[in-house]
């Protein structure tokens, strides 16, 4: 993924209303060829209303959409060279597995020989070759999920768009999509834009990430970006778990400052991203960057805690901690043996933290 | 013994159901003129039937009449149905309402409002106001099938039509019409059925040479029974039979 690739998509300052309420705010969005981005937010928060406005279901009230380099804005669906997979898969019922995929040449008019060697191969790459002659009903939700991505594909569209496609399968099932959707994408080359709620999967599949809330993309990214330097409180709190701590600006010394939480126990955190005139910051801990120990750590920050409550989580213990100053603080360590070092209810402890892990998310 | 008497239950039941039926039937093939008395077997009642001329008028009357009707109905059904359905209105639920109306208003009333219509627009009764009348009380039954189709119809499905390049035309004939067929067929078989047997709407709105089966009929019993129309019955129930038998068997070939 070179980022001097051309833009598949452009987004220019689009704002779409439904009466009072602003569900895509003044957003402006570049999508390289070739790239995997996922539209990532709650409900509610418009990433579906953006992926419609790609998709030419709704149409902005202010602002444009280029689709490789022409401008799409107010072209209908049946236009656009752009196919989606939806939620429901909105299979065809009437039809089986192969009128389906081959619906969408038929209205393109694509001549009968290629068009059936184009099923064959859509229909290959999904594996669904053996039930092609059945109907959305006498398939599983994994298949129809699947025929619903032959179906798309098949068009070779220039931007396939995904409205959580993968939110009514089963856990297990779910997994597999996911590196089997990514894997797709590669080895199809085709720009993928991909909406969820669900953060994992997100972090999972993307190049990048437009983290979305209230019609607004709040913070643009790969997947490490957004996960280990979140920039807004809302990108650290919906991506992973965080504990989000409001405190004092009280010292700066070049790189780094010192950060008086409410509580008052004092941090050193970068300064990097700290405005000069800041006075009052709000800091992002992610938990499993908290060294929990016996001995004391060799980190620039360490303070003393109590262990208040133990949660054991297979893989990991998740620990509620209250420090000597009354903060409280969640944090995760591995389970890596199941003699030793089990820290449970009750426990001192000391706690490490570097300061390039304090990450500060917003300051005034 | 729960089940016995259940049994004894639903066998009342169908008795019930079904006994006034054989007995038309059975003295359809009755050689004396009453509906009494058991004489001896004959086909002379089926054959008279045939000879009738007036009535086999009227059925055929019947017939056309009931197809065009239930045509335009499934048409005007379906396509208001779609308008409701995909577009908002002022005064939607209004028109809503407004449709379904004649399928609870009287009859007579109908008939009555629908002669003084054709009369002030002065128009010559015949088969045109015939159908016409029947178009109306018909219409509403396919419209309100296919809309409780289309309520639980995926409305994804025709976003992605369009998505895959249908024009809203196409993905509307090559999708969603396909998708309602059930609501259609339903609402079309209701259709003929009411047009077939309506009386009352078509008393007032038919001239001499549209007249239908059921006038006929309806003449004929006044006159006094008489074993043809047990015949008369016994064909339309063979038919309906056939008819059913026909479509379990559609069903069974193509589910869904």
């Amino acid at each position: 993924m070179s980022p001097d690739r051309p833009a598949m998509i452009e987004v220019r300052g689009v704002t779409k209303r439904f009466g009072d309420f602003t569900a895509v705010d003044d957003v402006s969005l570049s999508v390289r060829a070739g790239e995997f981005l996922t539209l990532l937010g709650p409900s509610g928060c418009g990433k579906t209303t953006l992926l419609r406005l790609l998709a030419g279901f709704e149409f902005p009230d202010t602002g444009s959409i280029l689709l490789d380099g022409a401008d799409v804005t107010c072209q209908p669906p049946y236009r656009r060279n752009v196919n989606q997979v939806f939620q429901s898969y909105a299979l065809f019922p009437h039809l089986t597995v192969r009128e389906n995929v081959r619906f969408g040449l038929r209205m393109q008019k694509v001549p009968a020989a290629e068009a059936e060697a184009r099923i064959r191969d859509a229909l290959g790459m999904v594996s669904l070759g053996e039930v092609a002659a059945r109907r959305p009903d006498q398939l599983s939700g994994g298949q129809r999920q699947r025929v619903a991505l032959a179906r798309a594909i098949v068009c070779r569209p220039k931007v396939l768009l995904l409205d959580e496609p993968l939110s009514a399968l089963d856990a297990k099932l779910r997994h597999t999509m996911q590196l089997e959707l990514k894997h797709l994408q590669r080895r199809l080359g085709i720009t993928f834009v991909f909406v969820t709620h669900d953060q994992e999967e997100a972090l999972t599949m993307s190049d990048r990430i437009a983290v979305i809330n209230r019609g607004r993309i709040e913070q643009l990214g790969t997947a490490t970006e957004i996960y280990h330097r979140p920039r807004t409180p809302f990108a650290a709190d919906f991506i992973g778990q965080a504990n989000l701590l409001s405190g004092a600006v009280v010292a700066r010394h070049g790189l780094t400052a010192r950060v008086r939480l409410d509580g008052g126990l004092e941090l050193t955190v970068s300064a990097l991203e700290l405005p000069v005139d800041a006075t009052k910051a709000l800091v992002s801990i992610r938990p499993e960057k908290i060294h929990i120990s016996r001995s004391r750590p060799q980190t620039e920050n360490v303070f003393e805690a109590r262990i208040e409550e133990e949660i054991f989580q297979g893989a990991t213990d998740q620990l509620r901690l209250v420090t000597d100053q009354g903060t409280r603080l969640q944090a995760l360590v591995a389970n890596e043996s199941a003699m030793n070092e089990a820290f449970h209810e009750g426990d001192r402890i000391f706690c490490g933290l570097h300061f390039d892990d304090l990450v500060i998310v917003h300051a005034e | 013994m729960l089940n016995r008497a259940l049994g004894v239950w639903t066998l009342l039941g169908l008795v019930f159901l079904y006994l006034p039926i054989a007995v038309l039937v059975v003295y359809s093939f009755n050689s004396s003129r009453l509906n009494i008395i058991w004489e001896g077997f004959t086909f002379d009642w089926y054959a008279r039937l045939w000879a009738n001329g007036p009535l086999i008028k009227a059925a055929k009357n019947s017939l056309i009449i009931a197809g065009v009707s239930t045509a335009l109905a499934v048409v005007l059904g379906t396509a208001g149905a779609w308008l409701l359905h995909r577009y908002r209105y002022r005064f939607s639920g209004g028109i809503r309402t407004l449709v379904a109306i004649p399928m609870v208003m009287p009859e007579i009333l109908m008939g009555i409002s629908l002669l003084i219509l054709f009369a002030t627009a002065g128009m010559r009764l015949g088969f045109t106001s015939v159908i016409i009348g029947h178009v109306t009380f018909c219409f509403p039954f396919v419209l309100v099938a296919v809309q409780a189709r289309l309520q639980g119809l995926d409305p994804a499905l025709e976003e992605a039509a369009l998505d895959l390049g249908a024009t809203p035309f196409k993905a509307f004939w090559f999708v969603i019409i396909p998708s309602l067929r059930p609501a259609i067929v339903a609402g079309a078989l209701m259709a003929f059925t009411l047009s077939m047997d309506e009386l009352i709407v078509t008393y007032f709105i038919r001239s001499a040479a549209s007249t239908t089966l059921p006038i006929q009929v309806y003449g004929l019993a006044r006159v006094g029974l008489n074993p043809m129309l047990n015949a008369l019955s016994a064909v339309f129930i063979l038919a309906t039979v056939a008819f059913v038998l026909f479509s379990a068997y559609l069903k069974k070939l193509h589910p869904r």
